[in-house]
């Protein structure tokens, strides 16, 4: 169960139960243990004297199954099942739970399993050496003949369970540098296995989302928001709202965003904040269009760029180019897209009797929860408990650089008399309109190739958004003016191209830019595989052994680049005869240091409606852990990545959104997409994240395969306005 | 006004302006929070229960329109069908973040009620009106063949 595990709580559970150990690190990084309530450490896995072995879950599960994940990574050094494990999430504390990546505790960038590898098993195997000892001195004999598996020591002519032996455990001192089991030894690390720990509470209801917190005496909070984007409230009438039961009041928002219903039930709050009547001041709102919007990115691409993204500048590629036997030149445009996660935003905030509060949170980002609350409310970090609950998806929309609806809670329970429990619910209509999106970009490319079809030059240009620009994290992301999230996957990229150059022009657009699942890459794939396919057939070569052409050498970028491809292609019979009516598209991509090489296959009737018949994908994302959940991963990505490329799109009519819920804002449906095939490359390498690395390549290989049924090329997302049709 | 019907096989009455959905009631009144809210639209199926029966969305039905109604949820869903499709989704590991995962299954539930052998297109017909966005949908075809092979036994 992953009830929440505040510090304090640790410490309570360990004086009630008496003996309860824990280990993990110390604020220099060092392993170290917690007993008996003493200690300042963050525990990674603890021990009951009943035996139970709870796994502290440092990033939160928002569906990506880092629960399992992790827990993988312990059972392993204890030589357990791992159906045996518990989990919990941790409590919110920056300095103990930093993601090794971000430098705050968070998750993102499909990072969870790659910073926590050799942190979990290392935690691991010093309690399994300690207890092995503990076991060893009160036998006496020699640890050396003792061995722990599935929670019981034995060896010796003896044998007891761990449960005995955790008091004397954490008696001992800690190993500095306990031995690691060795790859070849491992029976949970990479067992193909269908065991996700959060299976069971999300198949009877008892799972414990967000939205789920129901609290004695809470106050549910639905905020009116402006209809354009950028407006602000001037006044606002709740005479009508007055008549819905339930209804308790309506505040103006301190920030004048919007205005806040406060009510006894969430249906309450629904209605009384339509009720709301605003009025709305638009001087510093957004008055453009989309199509306004989209002209001034393609006039951008057309146009010099801003910034030289590549160390290549554009003289080099434009000499390059001048010197080709043929120039291959595309645009292409990606709309603008929410993040929609199954389950609405939402959190709430309960006051405590010692004056502080517990914020219940699905929570992406901790300690962005808990900086919010504190600063906010006023109150020394101490007081402020994240209590983190599962997520209903996130895709990367729990977390933003000013942390959006943790804001609005803590500013709808500030300007209360903090009584009352405060529970703040986003409708799907707020979701959908409230202008946290992966911005637009166009894309223009003009790739030079040689009499034998090699690419000899590259210009890419990209506009768009940045994301990172101008917030808090731009001094990771920025350089030079570029922000890497906007050309990622289209600079760094494992093809080797001579005289590639990469310019970007940033846009001032009208939305607030937030990373959604693999960011930059989610264009910039897209715009590089179908132009690969576009040279490929210009070259007339096989699109397949054309990319391979351009991954030669010895690099490691480009050997397990080259690996998925050729696995792929092998898995889905790339070149091999296909039923009559059905094609193969193929794509790939680096992203978070992950390789994934996806074939789609689509059938096309006589009309030349389309649709998806299978994806076969093939990843190499370095030791895979737990392979069943990176296989669900990779399907996840693929459906996402997909999904949005057939249909989805958000479009401005002067600044208002034009959509508002799933019924507009199309999501991919079980007709759409139900036949996935993940392979997974066998490798020694650390692990890498697969959480968004499924999503760059499904939509280009879906965009080549309907350029091989002899439809059109999807160079404007979605794909149907480049009058592609789906079954 | 005051309505009473059967959740989970308890008689409950409970007291909101009728044109409440019943999804709100179930949630906010009754606590049973396993029924969740993705749209508000009968556009998601995340609020998926079972009605005298037969697979509706909560979120559309006027909690005025069921009285004396038998509501089942996810929490309390352990007739042969959803036992089998619970079997099956576990067997599969089909949950991602799961939030709409209660819907797919009193949705599935309901499929193999009516159908204990359905085809694909079967599937995708009555599947289609639940949403997943993670993109469960392979596992969830799979899982619907699988639990049909439970229930035959
Ligand atoms: S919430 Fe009822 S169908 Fe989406
Ligand atoms: S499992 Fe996340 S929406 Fe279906």
């Amino acid at each position: 169960m992953p009830t929440s595990l505040s510090r304090r709580s640790f410490l309570k559970s360990a004086t009630a139960t008496g003996a309860v150990f824990a280990i993990g690190i110390d604020p220099t990084g060092a392993l170290a243990k917690a007993a008996n309530a003493g200690g300042n450490i963050t525990p990674f896995v603890k021990l009951d004297q009943d035996g139970t072995v709870t796994v502290i879950i440092k990033h939160f599960e928002g569906g990506q199954g880092t629960a399992t994940g992790l827990s993988a990574l312990i059972a392993e050094e204890l030589n357990m099942s791992l159906q045996d494990i518990t989990f919990e999430t941790a409590p919110a504390d920056n300095a103990r739970y930093a993601n090794l990546f971000f430098g705050s505790q968070g998750t993102g960038g499909s990072s969870s399993i790659a910073n926590s590898f050799m942190q979990y098993r290392t935690a691991a195997a010093a309690t399994r050496e300690m207890l092995i000892a503990s076991a060893a001195g009160a036998w006496g004999v020699d640890p050396t003949e003792l061995t722990l598996r599935d929670r019981v020591i034995s060896g010796a002519g003896r044998s007891e369970g761990i449960g005995a032996f955790v008091e004397a455990a954490a008696g001992r001192e800690v190993p500095s540098d306990p031995r690691l089991k060795d790859p070849s030894e491992w029976t949970v690390i990479g067992v193909d296995q269908k065991a996700r720990l959060d299976t069971p509470a999300k198949i009877n209801g008892s799972a414990q989302y967000s939205m789920d917190i129901q609290l004695d005496n809470q106050m549910v909070v639905a905020i009116k928001r402006t209809p354009r984007l950028g407006g602000v409230v001037t006044s606002f009438d709740d005479t009508a709202a007055r008549d819905i039961p339930g209804f308790i009041m309506a505040i103006q928002m301190p920030n004048n965003k919007g205005v806040m219903a406060y009510a006894e039930t969430t249906w309450a709050a629904f209605q009384a904040r339509d009720a709301l009547e605003v009025t709305w001041g638009f001087s510093n709102a957004e008055t453009r269009s989309s199509d306004e919007l989209k002209a001034d990115l393609f006039d951008m691409i057309r146009a010099e760029p801003e910034f030289q993204a590549s160390e290549v500048d554009l003289a080099t590629a434009t000499t390059a180019l001048d010197g080709a036997a043929r120039i291959i030149e595309q645009e292409f445009y990606f709309p603008p897209l929410a993040h929609a996660p199954m389950e609405p935003l939402g959190a709430t905030v309960e006051p405590t009797a010692d004056g502080g509060v517990v914020l219940h949170d699905g929570a992406q980002s901790p300690a962005a929860g808990l900086a919010v609350m504190s600063q906010i409310l006023e109150l020394p970090e101490d007081k402020v408990q994240v209590n983190t609950l599962y997520a209903g998806g996130f895709f990367g929309r729990r977390s933003t650089p000013d942390a959006d609806y943790l804001v609005e809670l803590a500013l709808a329970f500030v300007v209360t008399d903090r009584t009352r429990p405060v529970k703040l619910q986003w409708s799907r209509e707020d979701d959908v309109t409230g202008g946290y999106y992966r911005p637009a970009y166009a894309h223009r490319i003009r790739a030079g190739l040689d009499a034998a079809g090699n690419i000899i030059g590259w210009d890419h240009r990209i506009a768009g958004q940045p994301i990172f620009k101008g917030t808090i994290l731009e001094g990771f992301m920025v350089q030079n003016g570029v922000d890497n999230s906007s050309i990622e996957g289209a600079r760094h990229n494992p093809y080797i191209f001579p005289a590639h150059h990469v310019g970007l022009t940033d846009q001032k657009g009208p939305t607030t830019p937030n990373w959604w699942r693999s960011v930059g890459h989610s264009h910039t794939a897209h715009a590089m595989e179908c132009m690969m396919d576009l040279c490929a057939r210009a070259a007339d070569i096989d699109p397949v052994e054309f990319r391979l052409r351009h991954l030669s050498g010895d690099g490691a970028d480009q050997s397990r680049m080259a690996g998925v491809i050729r696995l792929a292609a092998e898995k889905a019979g790339w070149g091999e005869a296909l039923p009559e009516g059905h094609f193969h598209g193929f794509a790939a991509h680096k992203s978070f240091n992950t390789y994934v090489a996806e074939v789609c296959e689509v059938s096309a009737d006589s009309a030349g409606t389309i649709k998806i018949e299978k994806v076969t994908a093939a990843v190499d994302c370095g030791i895979a852990v737990t392979p069943d959940v990176i296989r669900a991963q990779i399907e996840g990505g693929i459906g996402y990545g997909i999904g949005h490329a057939m249909r989805a799109e958000l479009t401005l009519t002067e600044g208002t959104v034009d959509q508002s819920n799933f019924h507009d804002f199309e999501t991919l449906r079980v007709y759409d997409l139900s036949n996935i095939e993940t392979h997974i490359v066998p490798s020694t390498e650390l692990p890498t994240g697969v959480g968004e690395p499924g999503t760059p390549p499904a939509a280009p290989a879906l965009a080549n395969a309907i350029v091989a049924a002899g439809q059109p090329l999807a160079t404007e997302l979605p794909m149907t306005h480049n009058g592609i049709a789906f079954l | 006004m005051t309505i009473s019907l059967t959740v989970n096989d308890e008689d409950v009455s409970v007291t909101a302006p009728p044109d409440t959905p019943l999804l709100w009631v179930l949630r906010d009144e009754l606590k049973l929070t396993g029924t969740k809210y993705g749209c508000g639209i009968a556009q998601c199926g995340a609020c998926t229960v079972r009605l005298d029966g037969s697979a509706v969305r909560s979120c559309q039905v006027a909690i005025g329109d069921a009285e004396g109604a038998s509501v089942v949820t996810i929490e309390a869903a352990n007739d042969a069908e959803a036992q089998a499709v619970k079997q099956a989704w576990r067997e599969l590991d089909v949950v991602q973040c799961g939030f709409c995962q209660s819907g797919q299954i009193m949705q599935a539930a309901d499929l193999l009620a009516q159908h204990p052998r359905p085809s694909d297109d079967v599937i995708d017909t009555v599947m289609g009106g639940n949403a997943c966005r993670c993109a469960t949908y392979a596992r969830i075809r799979a899982a619907i063949h699988r639990a049909a092979d439970i229930l035959e036994g």
